[in-house]
């Protein structure tokens, strides 16, 4: 596989920062593959947009940041607005229907999820929303295993919470299959 | 899981200079915090203490620097780490630590300057500053990584580097190697050379602190033999210009004798000091000379523009300084020309055309808007050269 | 009588001090209690920043740092933390002290960190030739204040007790015996402390504010100290140009390094 460039997508409190470090370890410790994350600080860092960025290669990663991404998660509307045009011709975009009412028109493939009322209503915790995401993103894409995802976030999530965060893992497989299904 | 595949981290090019230092040996580290610096000492906070060593927050920038030397003068190898505004306002004690001799490393990971300018935004704007930023003729050794794995091995190589010198080093980061997360595996400690400074085998009483080792007489750039305070070498230690015994001398020539051979023992250890990476050089006419994360933009556009039937090179400078004459004065001397990326006006470029002496054209090209350069920015200019 | 001569490096004298200056004096009284003490000369550390008084260090046989302006105590605080079984003494002046190194100073008494640290206060700088410093008494000439200084003076006794010094005292050059006793319980003291000695610059000072010449100046701190006793008994105006000499302060509160040594000895069992 070549180089896949991913950008998650959405605003602070939704832990996108966090779901950027678990893919690339995903890539990096658990699919043996290269891959390099990087996020924005400083002001755009405390609510507003928030952005993180994983680059997985095969081979070495020389410019280690994404400038279009083939893979972009969008969290909210505002997210999916700034950067739906930046999205790599062919690529695949994910929102979260939740927060999402208009996705643009892109040229790739659009997909939309309800990421976070799935963590609101099945897992009762808006808090792995950021989770499912990634089961949803990883059902849909491939970008790394599914083996690979579940381990990256048991070994990431705080202790006590692992059985929620793989649940809330496996309804984004689901979510994500469906929608596979039903396209 | 293999061994291997237990040891493969992604780690934080500031979480990996933590991890150098310690492999190093660091026992002791003071600091004062600054964005986008410290996530290096939030970390030594952490680890040093369960290692024995010693972590302290300073009041001020100016006191993490004193602190750092105090303790190195106490046989702890120490470092201390900051960014522009605190780079600034250390540069009195760098030239106190160069001139007493008292290794220490220093690590500035660099932001948009000057002032306050763009904290948590990349940039290469202290190249000259980590080589003239304080007053007088010191000697400067400056090394600068373009990983994360490589900010692991350079920050063991600056430790090395200042005790077999008896000089302060600086490795000059960025923010995007600061910050960014990579896939490493680290070294085991048994694969590394870890260097400690020389100390005396002489009897006290026959000791010289800035004289030279047994063996080292007649050198005119030695390494003296450092004894740690308390170790039983009483001994002066003092900012002003000193004789061979360590007390302040008026004389000239004791001075000038002083001056040039802490130069001279940067300088004559040179060919050992300096290190590039060269990539696709043997052919190339257009070569891309790069430092830091912007190496990393350079190497996409040499591989694009190689891609593209371009004969492109890259010339990585690891070590920034002492610059690397040698090789950038070979690589003149083969190529049409050499585009200097940078973020700043250009600083490094105008060493890279001095050293070049008009072998080949050099062309500076800047960035300073917050970002690092893309690949097609400097592939674009390599094809209006080639 | 010691014999204060082991004492020095007797082949970097004479000293660089003026004739009339109370700065050996001072010094004097600093070995005095180093040698009632019976400490090891391997064991002291002397450090110093930049000024006359932070010249001392160069001229006695222990390990001796003589450092930038201002930065002694920061110096020493790394010293100190690296080498906790070193007795760490910091010679400084009052431009040194309570001007360019004012934050070190605060800091290193907020933390209570093991060093004792002597001022030698001649309220002025000396070696620049006659600058006022921030312990000149308002109204009094100096080559910056050349109609008279119109800032306020610090009582650095009253800022480092303040700021966390857990030993405060204030002696003069005039009295030697005193002074010394004092330092001695400085240095014994674990913990920051500090001990203002005030000594005289008959050449920048004293010659200026026609205060005379060196023995004058001394014959000013015999009549113009007074113990916190006497004090206590005179009126405001009375005290206006007196000072207070005597231990000031004494608490006893965690002291740094000690407590750094507990977080490494807590976190090899663990916890």
């Amino acid at each position: 596989m070549a180089r896949v460039e991913i950008r998650l997508s959405g605003e602070g409190g939704q832990g996108v920062i966090l779901a950027g470090i678990i893919l690339a370890e995903a890539a990096a410790i658990f699919d043996g593959k290269n891959a390099i994350q990087t996020q924005s600080y400083g002001p755009e860092s405390r609510g507003g947009a928030s952005k993180s960025e994983v680059v997985v290669d095969e081979g070495d990663i020389d410019y280690p940041e994404v400038r279009r991404p083939d893979i972009l998660l969008a969290l909210t509307q505002e997210a999916c607005d700034k950067y739906a045009s930046s999205l790599a011709p062919g690529g695949t975009l994910v929102t979260d229907e939740t927060f999402v009412q208009s996705p643009p028109k892109v040229d790739g493939q659009v997909y939309s999820a309800g990421i976070t009322k799935i963590a609101r209503e099945k897992l009762g915790k808006e808090i792995v929303a950021n989770i499912v995401a990634l089961g949803v993103l990883v059902a849909l894409t491939g970008v790394v295993s599914s083996e690979a995802i579940e381990r990256a976030v048991l070994s990431r999530v705080p202790r006590g919470t692992e059985d929620l965060n793989r649940r809330a893992l496996q309804e984004g497989f689901t979510a994500g299959e469906t929608i596979l299904h039903r396209v | 899981m293999s061994a291997e595949q237990s040891r493969v981290q992604l780690m934080q090019g500031n979480e990996a200079c933590v991890e150098g230092a310690l492999t190093a040996g660091c026992r002791f580290y003071a600091g004062y915090p600054i964005t986008p610096s410290t996530e290096i000492a939030e970390l030594m906070s952490e680890r040093l203490p369960r290692l024995g060593g010693k972590f302290i927050q300073m009041e001020d920038e100016i006191g993490s620097m004193a602190a750092v030397i105090g303790a190195s003068l106490g046989g702890l190898k120490a470092m201390t780490a900051t960014s522009g505004p605190g780079f600034s306002l250390k540069q009195e004690n760098i030239g106190f630590a160069a001139l007493t001799e008292v290794p220490c490393v220093i690590v500035d990971v660099q932001r948009v300057g000057p002032s306050s300018g763009q904290p948590t935004s990349p940039a290469q704007g202290d190249v000259m500053q980590a080589r003239w930023g304080t007053h007088g003729d010191h000697p400067a050794v400056v090394l600068c990584p373009w990983s994360v794995r490589e900010t692991f091995d350079l920050t063991v190589r600056a430790f090395n580097l200042a005790e077999a010198l008896r000089t302060p080093v600086i490795l000059i980061s960025d923010e995007v190697v600061a910050h960014m997360r990579e896939k490493v595996v680290l070294p085991e400690p048994s694969e590394l050379k870890v260097v400690d400074r020389p100390r005396p085998t002489v009897p006290p009483a026959a000791y010289k602190p800035y004289g030279p080792a047994p063996g080292d007489e007649g050198r005119d750039d030695y390494v003296p033999p450092m004894a740690d305070f308390g170790s039983g070498y009483r001994y002066h230690v003092t900012g002003l210009f000193h004789g061979e015994d360590g007390f302040p001398t008026g004389d000239g020539e004791k001075s000038a004798a002083l001056l040039r051979r802490i130069n001279a023992k940067v300088e004559h250890r040179r060919a050992d000091i300096v290190q590039v990476e060269r990539e696709a050089l043997d052919d190339a006419e257009v070569v891309v000379v790069a430092y830091g994360s912007t190496a990393r933009s350079a190497l996409r556009a040499v591989r694009d523009a190689r891609a593209q039937g371009i004969k492109a090179g890259l010339l990585r400078l690891i070590t920034l300084w002492p610059f690397a004459d040698e090789a950038v004065r070979e690589v003149a001397g083969r190529a049409k020309v050499l585009i200097v990326p940078e973020m700043n006006l250009g600083q490094m470029s105008r060493e890279v055309e001095r050293a070049a002496h008009g072998a080949a054209r050099v062309v500076p090209v800047s960035r300073v808007d917050n970002e690092l350069f893309t690949p097609d920015e400097i592939l674009a200019r390599i094809r209006e050269e080639a | 009588m010691p014999d204060l001569q082991t004492y020095f490096r007797t082949e970097h004298m004479p000293t660089i001090w003026c004739a009339g200056c109370g700065h050996g004096i001072v010094l004097g009284a600093v070995l005095r209690a180093i040698d009632r003490l019976g400490l090891d000369k391997d064991r002291v550390a002397i450090v110093s920043g930049i000024g006359c008084a932070s010249r001392a260090p160069g001229y006695l046989d222990f390990n001796t740092l003589h450092t930038t302006h201002g930065r002694a105590l920061a110096f020493a605080t790394g010293l100190k933390m690296a080498r906790p079984e070193l007795k760490v003494v910091a010679v400084v002046g009052d431009g040194d002290l309570a001007a360019i190194g004012g934050n070190h100073f605060i800091h290193a008494a907020r933390r209570n960190i093991d060093i004792a640290t002597v001022c030698f206060n001649n309220e002025i700088y000396g070696m620049t030739s006659g600058q006022y410093s921030p312990m000149t008494p308002t109204t009094k000439l100096a080559t910056t204040a050349p109609y008279g200084n119109l800032e306020r003076n610090f009582d650095l006794c009253e800022l480092a007790k303040a700021a966390g010094a857990t030993f405060v005292a204030r002696g003069a050059a005039y009295y030697a015996r005193t002074l010394s006793g004092l330092i001695e319980q400085a240095i014994k003291h674990k913990g920051f402390s500090l001990v203002e000695a005030v000594s005289q610059c008959p050449t920048y000072y004293g010659r200026r504010n026609k205060l005379g010449a060196g023995a004058d100046m001394l014959e000013w701190q015999r009549t113009h100290a007074v113990t916190a006793e006497k004090a206590t008994g005179l009126s405001r105006e009375e005290m206006a140009d007196r000072f207070i000499i005597g231990k000031l302060y004494e608490a006893e509160a965690p002291e740094y390094g000690e407590e750094y040594g507990k977080l490494i000895e807590r976190l090899k069992g663990g916890r």
